[in-house]
């Protein structure tokens, strides 16, 4: 136990001091991740602008409110492992963290939420600055607001171990990328960010209820905003549960029969 | 002529290493299938809830994707690949190489590298503003069809000569890449008008960034509103930026002292 800490800490460490080397790849980190919920939302504040000032129910404060608790979730539950793990296999460093004691899985979280505390404090002024242009209208209520809390982290775990999983695909194939487009396409309509998932028609909706992806990045998102009731909260918490458990269950599987696959490419 | 010989030359080459890799093209064509089903499919949603955005009907912000992938695909098939070799050979010396050639430098840095599959996007790109066309109902008469080519040309020239400033600034700079990234990222930006941004945005996207020229502007003169002062100055800026890059280049070449030769 007291090793995992340890190697936690070190991991904070390293990451810290590796991203403050590449300040200007932060800066252009940050440009992308703002960018795409800005291009969003200034399309449906057109939309609701030109049909009477609402759009399916939303107003443009609305919208802005939507759009920049999406960018905070966004940026709190997001991962790069699908990238990175797909490089490792290929240049065969994959094959030095095989030979550690522990499962690569731990430096990559503690990887993972380093990078989130250096860049939060970036983000929430992005945030600022968007709500001085867009004029959000927030309507916080106390419990959607503390539930929101173990929502949002239990958001993580799942797109966590979900990504982390896909991203295994590596140890099989080397077009990972074409895997990695498909699944940012169908994360994109149902987590809720091409539109809030209540926009969609019904079909896609109903598929966003079975799904993982509304309960990694949509999920926290109206529930902060007060559009849930508190059962649907519920409904909605045990649905990350569920997919908790699932996900788990999948990456012992999927990595045990990955790593008798990988052939160490490279090494 | 010399020039048009040259490039059909490096694009030879390059069709014939890539063709050693043909299932590249059928993941190349997924891809680009995949993201222009992503586009259109977000348009369908935003237009189930109006009928206009920001003064465009449904078709023209279709032709208007068209042209954003028609656009993104020449970008991407014959200027951003050569640009990136330039900032690498910069970096690594191997510029040396073409600098004792004897042709202009300038074109043959800009002409070096073609990645051919991209002609997926470009073909895309015409089949749906060909549609779009044809849903829009409306004739193409010859000044329409001439001030589409022509925006398409200034827009295509304003590109070439902001990458080709942004790569020399290598010859001070050495990295620059990463400048390169965020105009892969504000690209992205061009598949809607930019009139619907925030006026900070449609500066930067217009004069920063110049998507406004490459897609907005052709997708303009498709939708029969593009005034004529518009396109004048898209010229205008296509001519002197192609200019001012010409000047920097030389510049910079003076400044280039090789890196390992």
């Amino acid at each position: 136990m007291n090793g995992m800490v340890e190697l936690y800490r070190q991991q904070f460490r390293t990451t810290i001091a590796v991203q403050l080397q590449y300040r200007a790849a932060l800066v252009i980190w940050l440009i992308g991740q703002v960018l795409g919920p800005l291009v969003t939302l200034s399309v449906w504040t057109a939309v609701s602008a030109s049909g009477g000032g609402q759009a399916g129910g939303y107003t443009p404060a609305d919208f802005a409110a939507y759009y920049i608790v999406l960018m905070i979730v966004n940026q709190l539950t997001f991962t790069w492992i699908m990238f990175e793990l797909e490089y490792r296999v290929r240049h065969g460093s994959m094959s030095m963290a095989l030979l550690r004691p522990v499962h690569p899985i731990h430096s990559d979280i503690a990887d993972n939420v380093a990078f989130k505390l250096l860049t939060f404090p970036l983000i929430l002024v992005a945030a600022a600055v968007i709500a001085l242009g867009f004029h959000p209208a927030f309507h916080f209520s106390a419990w959607s607001t503390v539930a929101f809390l173990p929502a949002v982290f239990l958001a993580f775990l799942v797109r966590f171990l979900m990504e982390w999983t896909l991203a295994l695909a590596a140890f099989w194939t080397t077009r990972v990328s074409a895997v990695n487009q498909i699944y940012f396409v169908v994360s994109l309509f149902l987590s809720g960010q091409i539109a809030p998932l209540s926009l969609l028609p019904r079909g896609v909706q109903a598929a966003g209820m079975i799904l993982p992806f509304r309960w990694t990045v949509g999920f926290p998102v109206e529930l902060l905003l007060g559009k849930l009731s508190f059962p649907q909260a519920l409904e909605g918490m045990a649905a990350q549960v569920a997919w908790l458990g699932l996900c788990l269950l999948l990456l012992r599987l999927v990595w045990r029969a990955g790593v008798r696959t990988y052939g160490a490419v490279g090494a | 002529m010399r020039f048009l010989r040259l490039l059909t030359t490096f694009v030879r080459v390059g069709v014939l290493g890539e063709l050693a890799y043909r299932a590249n093209f059928f993941f190349q064509l997924l891809e680009s299938l995949i993201e222009l089903g992503t586009a259109l499919a977000g348009l369908a949603i935003v237009f189930s809830y109006t009928a206009s955005l920001g003064g465009w009907r449904p078709d023209e912000v279709v032709a208007l994707v068209g042209v954003y992938f028609l656009a993104g695909g020449c970008i991407r098939l014959l200027i951003q690949p050569s640009m990136q070799q330039l900032i690498e050979s910069v970096r690594d010396g191997t510029l040396d190489f073409i600098l004792t050639k004897p042709e202009d430098a300038q074109v043959l840095a800009s002409i070096q590298r073609v990645e051919i599959w991209k002609l997926a996007d470009v073909a895309l790109g015409l089949a749906v503003i060909g549609v779009a066309l044809v849903r829009m109902g409306s004739r193409i008469d010859a000044v329409r069809a001439l001030q589409f080519a022509a925006a398409l040309v200034a827009g295509g020239v304003i590109v070439y000569s902001f990458w080709l400033i942004l790569a020399t600034l290598a010859f001070w700079f050495v990295r620059v890449e990463n400048i390169l990234v965020i105009f892969q990222s504000m690209y992205d930006a061009g598949r809607w008008p930019v009139g619907l941004y925030p006026g900070w945005l449609r500066f930067a996207l217009t004069f920063l960034v110049p998507v406004t020229f490459a897609v907005t502007v052709p997708a303009e003169a498709l939708a029969g509103r593009l005034g004529w002062l518009t396109l004048l100055g898209a010229g205008g800026l296509a001519v002197g930026l192609f200019v001012a890059s010409r000047l920097l280049w030389r510049a910079g070449l003076r400044h280039y002292s090789g890196a390992s030769a």
